[in-house]
């Protein structure tokens, strides 16, 4: 995937914000709005930007769910390799992330249920009744502090003099 | 006692900065916005900090030679040699200081005599034109213009030279304008010292905040410069650490010797918690290409596009900034001096901008507005100020 300097600016400058509007863009990236509207839907065609999601700290919602990080043994397919048994979990509406990893196990799954109940039973299940799943290992995850480069309770306090020469 | 009459003449007479009376004001209002702020608004990053705190925990807590250790020395050396095209010896020609600040007092006291006579570009910031009388020297202001694009000219200097003058004072990328001075502006300025006895002092604190493509050009780099040029930075500005007070002066051994003199007897050493710190910064910085400055010019390089444009829209003519985090305005338009304007705006609309006239007489007409600031709050600044310029136009 090639993308111009121009098209990696915009990228980064949304990945802080995604907020930014296509005018707001132009003017902090010394770009034409239009050209930054064409470098957005670029980055959106070719899945580059794949969603908006906001960050949210569901700590500080009503809602209260159960998130836990689950290592998976599995056995690979001929000509498949991890793909297909990857798509076979990734579907569940309760896995929220899916990554391939080396070292002691094969998949390393973010799931979120709405309790522990639903969560057990979802491993137990669905999960580790797939052929191909060997084994599994659940760990709740307690508490968040950092979620994609974003800390989630830290204070914002300006500690500069306001006036300085 | 009369104190008037038992203090040193020179202290007591150096007017208090033009800062202070706002910053006064400023701190007692709750929800003024400033743009007043010469301190970028990042935090150190981490890997800098834990290296400081490292060295506290292990025991780091003693004197180190005079000139700072000899790690951060050799590092310093590979720095500019790296980023500013310079080379200097770590072992005799590079003084780790107390900010960049203690720099400029040593290098003038270590040239200055009585009556001697510096050149100060006007408007700049605010300490040169005092450590040139605390040195016992007399500062004289050479103007720059936005015509020009505040930069120094050959001409202007040449115009000033007398057999008294000491020193030139280089402040580039500039504080408050935001002025660089480009390659061939430093030839103009060389050409015009070249046969004199006046040395340089360049200091270059702004050094990684240039934008639109243009790389800053040491004064110590332009042919047969070297000699002549005491090269001053730190790592306040670059690697956000203004509070830490870590500079360096670099100059030929025969000065730097001098310089370390002064520093012996005064500063001692540089903090040895400061100098852990920016030893950390600097090899970090070799190893990720200077990542985290990278990151924080892109960051200032948007909010210096969204304050300019926005000066030059409400008709407050801006010319491009291409250094430090300054814009430098004209508020000429609106019929008021700076004084003025800045106090009023802060009064009616609790935005403060410090005054062009805060940094010498060619500053009237001209505010100082800091775009290291969020953009939430560059936005909103930019919003009261266009009501405000509305609102005394129609006057």
């Amino acid at each position: 995937m090639s993308l111009t300097q121009e098209e990696m600016k915009v990228l980064e400058l949304l990945y802080e914000d995604a907020r930014v509007t296509p005018a707001a863009a132009a003017v902090m990236l010394g770009m034409q709005e239009e050209e930054v509207r064409a470098a957005i839907e670029k980055l959106e065609q070719e899945r580059v930007i794949v969603g908006y999601p906001a960050l949210v700290n569901w700590d500080k919602t009503p809602i209260e769910k159960v998130k836990a990080v689950i290592e998976v043994k599995v056995t690979p397919q001929r000509d498949m390799g991890f793909d297909a048994i990857a798509a076979r979990i990734y579907r569940f509406d309760e896995v929220t992330a899916v990554y391939l990893m080396s070292g002691a196990y094969d998949l390393m799954l973010e799931v979120q249920a709405e309790n522990l109940r639903t969560l057990a039973s979802f491993v137990s299940q669905k999960l580790a009744t797939i052929d191909n799943v060997l084994s599994t290992a659940t760990h709740f995850v307690l508490k968040k502090y950092k979620v994609d480069g974003v800390i989630l309770e830290e204070e914002h306090a300006d500690h500069r003099l306001a006036v300085t020469p | 006692m009369n104190y008037d009459q038992i203090v040193n003449r020179t202290v007591r007479d150096i007017p208090p900065s033009g800062i202070r009376k706002f910053f006064d004001i400023v701190s007692t209002m709750k929800d003024a916005i400033s743009l007043g702020v010469g301190d970028p608004v990042f935090v150190t990053p981490w890997n800098i900090c834990e290296s400081a705190i490292y060295s506290i925990e292990h025991g780091q807590t003693h004197y180190t030679s005079n000139w700072g250790t000899i790690e951060l020395r050799r590092e310093i050396a590979d720095y500019l040699r790296l980023r500013c095209g310079v080379s200097y010896d770590p072992a005799s020609e590079v003084l780790v200081t107390v900010g960049a600040s203690e720099g400029i007092d040593l290098a003038l006291r270590a040239l200055v005599e009585p009556g001697d006579e510096v050149l100060v570009p006007d408007p700049s910031y605010v300490s040169y034109a005092p450590c040139v009388r605390l040195a016992g020297g007399v500062a004289v202001g050479v103007p720059t213009d936005a015509a020009r694009g505040f930069r120094l000219t050959g001409e202007e200097i040449r115009a000033r030279l007398t057999p008294r003058t000491k020193a030139l004072i280089l402040p580039y990328p500039n504080n408050p304008t935001g002025a660089i001075m480009e390659r061939a502006d430093l030839e103009d300025v060389a050409s015009a010292l070249v046969g004199t006895d006046v040395i340089v002092i360049s200091d270059e604190i702004y050094s990684e905040l240039t934008y639109g493509g243009r790389a800053h050009v040491s004064f110590a780099s332009i042919p047969g410069m070297f000699e002549r040029t005491i090269t001053l930075n730190g790592f306040s500005k670059a690697f956000a650490m203004t509070g830490w007070r870590m500079g360096y002066a670099c100059a030929p051994a025969y000065l730097a010797k001098l310089l370390c003199k002064i520093h012996q007897f005064t500063a001692l050493c540089a903090p040895v918690q400061g100098q852990a710190a920016a030893l950390e910064a600097l090899r970090s910085g070799k190893e990720n290409h200077y990542a985290a400055v990278v990151h924080m010019r892109e960051v200032y390089d948007r909010r210096r596009r969204i304050l300019v444009s926005a000066f030059n829209r409400m008709g407050l003519p801006c010319f491009e900034p291409l250094g430090a985090f300054y814009a430098f305005p004209s508020i000429a338009s609106t019929g008021m001096n700076s004084d003025e304007f800045c106090e009023k705006l802060l009064r009616e609309q609790k935005v403060a901008a410090v005054p062009g006239t805060a940094f010498g007489p060619s500053g009237e007409g001209h505010i100082r507005c800091s775009y290291a600031t969020s953009t939430e709050k560059i936005e909103e600044a930019v919003r009261r100020i266009e009501v405000f310029v509305r609102a005394h136009r129609k006057e």
